[in-house]
């Protein structure tokens, strides 16, 4: 009983990650950057649940859509400002950037809300289910976090092949050049993929902070580069591989921390992103690269 | 008026003076060739047509409009569409994608409804896969309209380049060497696409071309090009004719 514990953990604890791996892969499948300021927007987004519901007592369904209101425009801001101006430049000078990005959002928020421990309000005000007698506990924000990313999967992917934004998305994605020939607004349509990107972002946030109620301003800096090995480990610009790769990063970290070591798990959690870039550079269900000859 | 009426184009890169006082006039309906050994700036003349490089001086006129430094967007918006040398198709996406991503700014609805899917994304989903649908089958292309892109056969992948181009609702089509890589019967089938496609959709046409069967056949005015500048102008036989022409193709 024990072991299906600790794996429902993994799942819960891989749900919040595949939450966060689908906005990198998001962004990452369009733009072809990776936006390493991704988890402190979740971070961001916490913190206006924080306010608004510990501080002015709102609804948390409210509460959910400001900040996801929030987050959108933070997300189209930063892309605006930090990253359409590297456009064009090498990858590594956005990647920089985007390490700028994460550090300038985290000191934001030491600022303004300083460096103690919030206590998180959990959300999901649910019931836990509970089997066998109470001997196994699922708890609610669980199972929650796990629905909201089955519909965020579906919802995108039926997003991008069937709607004209989306088609426009996947157009930018492979060919910036042809596709503004074909009269799509690349900026604008990046533009998009930022905003839908950052309104995941906060509710993940809103999630993980349920999940785990302590809110500093590096909540989001762990989990948001275990997001990312995620990601990669599930194929990145994968929409699947995100939700499976981050099921499994949870699933890993869990049972390594129950059977092996609690403190060697992270370290185990990243050997697995070294053996999958030496065995499988494009992840799980990463699309083969194709050389053109 | 001419449809396209271009004067003295000109751009450097660098040091290079890469096209230099080109000037062209394309009527309305006319088949143009535009000729040239490999890199005497052709191409570029396309990318100065398409707004993908500004021209340092010179003006673009398209039917009385001036396109002279405005963006690709707005060229495309305009009525100017064009296929590449070497093909740019969507290829992870399917054909009928293809086709639709060409009609993106006919068929107008917002990011909101299209995430929310109210009434009126169905409706121009719907107007935009008939749409598309047509185009493919005046291309003879609808059998494949599920196939992903780049597993169409080559001379395919050309046709459907020359669709996705047709669905932005072009005034001017410009081709950049439909036939490069094709044999001698895929050439011959595309002489007649593109004479059908000038005669369908009462199109203009500039293309490059190296194939000179191809050229010659279809084409009914030239312009060639040597080094960046027009070498010679004029109705096809005429030009091919003339001796310094064939000499800045063959050597003296």
């Amino acid at each position: 009983m024990s072991f299906a514990a600790h794996l429902i953990n993994g799942i819960s604890l891989g749900s919040v990650y595949a939450l966060i791996a689908l906005g990198y892969t998001m962004v990452y499948g369009i733009a072809k950057m990776l936006n390493f300021a991704h988890g402190d927007v979740i971070m961001i987004g916490g913190y206006v649940v924080f306010v608004t519901v510990s501080g002015m007592g709102m609804n948390p369904l409210a509460s959910i859509i400001i900040s996801m209101a929030v987050c959108t425009i933070l997300g189209v801001t930063i892309e605006r400002v930090a990253y359409r101006p590297l456009r064009g430049a090498s990858p590594l000078a956005v990647l920089i950037t985007a390490i700028g990005v994460s550090y300038l959002l985290q000191n934001i928020a030491l600022l303004v809300f300083g460096s103690d421990t919030k206590a998180f309000t959990n959300v999901v005000t649910l019931p836990n289910l509970e089997l066998f007698d109470g001997q196994l506990v699922i708890k609610s924000v669980t199972i929650v976090t796990v629905i909201v990313n089955i519909i965020i999967m579906v919802g995108l992917t039926l997003f991008v092949r069937k709607t004209k934004i989306g088609r426009a998305m996947t157009a930018v994605s492979e060919d910036q050049g042809a596709a503004q020939l074909m009269g799509i607004n690349v900026n604008g349509t990046i533009a998009v993929t930022f905003a839908i990107g950052s309104s995941l972002a906060a509710i993940a946030g809103v999630l993980l902070c349920s999940a785990y109620p302590a809110l500093t301003p590096y909540t989001g800096s762990m989990p948001g580069i275990k997001a990312f090995v995620a990601a990669v480990f599930g194929g990145i610009g994968s929409i699947p591989g995100a939700f499976i790769g981050g099921i499994l990063l949870g699933v890993i970290e869990n049972l390594s921390k129950a059977y092996i070591s609690s403190q060697l798990s992270d370290a185990i959690v990243f050997s697995i992103l070294i053996i999958v870039l030496l065995v499988k550079p494009t992840g799980l269900l990463g699309r083969k690269i194709q050389e053109k000859v | 008026m001419a449809l396209l009426e271009v004067k003295n184009l000109g751009i450097s890169f660098g040091g290079l003076r890469a096209v230099n006082e080109f000037n062209i006039s394309v009527e309305k309906g006319q088949l143009y060739g535009l000729i040239g050994p490999n890199g005497a700036g052709k191409t570029t003349v396309f990318n100065l047509l398409t707004g993908v490089y500004q021209p340092d001086e010179g003006a673009i006129l398209l039917d009385g409009v001036n396109l002279t430094g405005k963006k690709t967007i707005e060229i495309c918006k305009a009525g100017v569409a064009r296929t590449f040398q070497n093909i740019r198709l969507f290829g992870d996406m399917p054909v009928l994608d293809n086709v639709k991503v060409g009609l993106h700014n006919h068929y107008p609805y917002s990011t909101l409804e299209g995430i929310l899917r109210l009434p009126r994304y169905h409706k121009v989903e719907k107007e935009m896969n008939e749409k598309a649908m047509e185009l493919l089958k005046v291309f003879g292309l609808e059998d494949y309209a599920d196939y992903q892109a780049e597993n169409l056969p080559y001379g395919q992948q050309r046709k459907l380049e020359i669709a996705r181009a047709m669905a932005t609702d072009p005034k001017l089509l410009l081709l950049d060497e439909p036939a490069a890589g094709m044999n001698p019967n895929e050439t011959k089938e595309l002489m007649d696409t593109i004479r059908f496609v000038r005669d369908h959709f009462d199109m203009t046409i500039l293309l490059i071309e190296h194939d000179m069967k191809l050229v010659s056949g279809i084409c009914e005015r030239l312009t060639v090009l040597n080094f960046g500048e027009v070498l010679a102008q004029g109705d096809t036989q005429d030009v091919l004719n003339n001796p310094e022409v064939i000499t800045a193709y063959l050597g003296s």
